[in-house]
């Protein structure tokens, strides 16, 4: 097997339009849930969401070029292209062109979808755009990153709702780690915050109609969110022999199927995708220092996980805990990618990132889920946690670099 | 409308079995409900009777939504505030 190094971060959130304005207001608990703001909110209850309003298409793409691309697409090139630049890598670069490019997607074009619905069923008789199928297909974020960039690798969507971008980035790690290829841009997108997706996810009566607490007693649900995060993945050796900045190793992955529940979280699911990543990176739960938690801030995610968490590692040993969704909103296929760029900068700059929102802990979840801002820590491992509605579980293991070590030994 | 009767159509279908064997104090859990099959009843009512159900899945109170006769009382609740006071 060999080792995977992560060299290179872009992200668009809500937070922030780079991967560092991202972290900054993560590290800062600045929540970006804010009122929410739709052309068309028929049938609309839910008044908040996290969007990425300072997100400009024009700063980026040509009045031509954005026919083609829905926002879904347009924010995860930007993403991708801030993470090949900041890897270090020149445009053309042949080895680059070779990576391949694995991108998590919950819903897809659901801007393109909407859209187009509203034409056909609002305004009746005017017909949708050309480019509508392939704007919304879910692969449309990976393809055209593809052709953006150059890159002719192994290239396709993952689509495994809220852990789509967990499981993305876990299965190019294990590409890597088994020699299938030496570059991936792994990572995860989501654009879904439109009136027909407010509408379905109110439904489901777990939205939050003021802001997303994780584990805290108020807790009153999820809050949707947008954006996308992809990471350079690279082969160890490569990544070192050409002295690339390395924040941190990615050295495990672990997911599993609970089988159970479609839309309930399964502690014992829970459990066994969190040993999963241990297990594949050979690290016992002792040595893990952080977990950057799936919290949802519904109820019953985060009392579930939370007791995952406790029959997982020992009482006297338990990890520091924390969720960013406080911030940026549950950003569904982008989620598990925007918390594994947040773990990675966690262990690269021995900081972990605080819950915002979370001014009530709550007792009962039994966890330090550092509520009272960033904390100074000293982070050997981490884990980032997924957990998907279909019951579908992906945990990423991580481990931070130690340059004097790692050149001492 | 009989509140009563529906609300039992619903629950028996949503339980596939026969609306005799369902009455006010039937344990909806006991039953085999779970959180989704609340959500689908909830959504039923709300067709049926053109009213909206204020329920939320994060509130601890849905927990107290134990038998048949809870969730007419429900129905109840909503459709008297959609009366004009």
């Amino acid at each position: 097997m060999r080792r995977v190094a992560i060299t290179g971060l872009g992200a668009v959130s809500p937070a922030g339009l780079t991967a560092a304005a991202t972290w900054q207001r993560v590290l800062a608990g600045q929540t970006a849930i804010g009122p929410l703001r739709l052309p068309r909110m028929e049938d609309v209850t839910c008044p908040v969401a996290a969007q990425a309003h300072a997100f400009d298409p024009d700063a980026h793409f040509s009045a031509k070029r954005q026919t083609s691309l829905d926002r879904v697409s347009q924010f995860a090139i930007v993403a991708a292209r801030e993470a090949v630049a900041d890897a270090g890598f020149l445009p053309k670069d042949p080895d680059l062109a070779k990576a391949d490019v694995v991108i998590g997607i919950g819903v897809g074009g659901m801007n393109t979808l909407d859209d187009s619905f509203h034409r056909i069923y609002g305004e009746r008789g005017r017909g949708v755009h050309p480019l509508t199928i392939p704007k919304l297909m879910t692969n449309a974020p990976a393809s055209q990153i593809s052709m953006d960039l150059g890159l002719h690798g192994n290239t396709f969507a993952v689509a495994s709702a809220c852990a789509s971008g967990s499981h993305a980035i876990g299965l190019a790690f294990r590409a890597i780690a088994h020699g299938d290829c030496d570059i991936a841009l792994a990572g995860g997108s989501e654009a879904c915050i439109t009136n027909g997706t407010l509408v379905g996810w109110s439904a489901l009566r777990i939205l939050s109609r003021d802001t997303c607490r994780p584990f805290a007693r108020n807790r009153n649900g999820l809050v949707l969110g947008e954006g996308s995060a992809i990471l350079v993945l690279e082969e160890w050796e490569r990544a070192v022999a050409r002295n690339a900045r390395i924040y941190a190793e990615l050295v495990g992955f672990g997911a599993n199927a609970d089988a159970g529940d479609l839309t309930s979280p399964d502690q014992a699911g829970a459990e066994a995708a969190m040993r999963r990543a241990m297990a594949s990176a050979s690290l016992t739960p002792s040595a893990i220092d952080y977990v950057n938690a799936h919290g949802t801030g519904t109820l019953m995610n985060d009392i579930v996980e939370s007791r995952a968490i406790r029959a997982v590692f020992a009482a006297d040993r338990l990890p520091l805990v924390s969720s960013i969704k406080g911030v940026l909103g549950h950003c569904l296929g982008a989620a598990g990618a925007l918390e594994a760029l947040a773990t990675t900068l966690a262990l690269y700059h021995q900081l972990v990132p605080p819950t915002a929102n979370c001014t009530e802990p709550d007792e009962e979840c039994g966890l330090d889920v550092v509520a009272d801002g960033a904390r100074t820590a000293s982070l050997r491992h981490a884990l980032s946690n997924s957990f998907a509605f279909g019951g579908l579980n992906a945990v990423l293991a991580f481990s931070a670099w130690d340059p004097v070590k790692s050149h001492g030994g | 409308m009989d509140i009563v009767q529906s609300v039992r159509e619903i629950v028996a279908q949503q339980l596939s079995r026969d609306v005799s064997e369902i009455g006010d104090e039937t344990n909806l859990e006991e039953s085999g409900y779970d959180s989704l099959d609340v959500l689908e009843t909830i959504f039923a009512i709300e067709e049926k009777f053109n009213i909206r159900v204020p329920v939320d899945a994060n509130d601890p109170a849905v927990k107290s939504l134990k038998t048949v006769g809870d969730i007419i009382g429900l129905v109840e609740q909503a459709l008297l505030k959609r009366m004009p006071a």
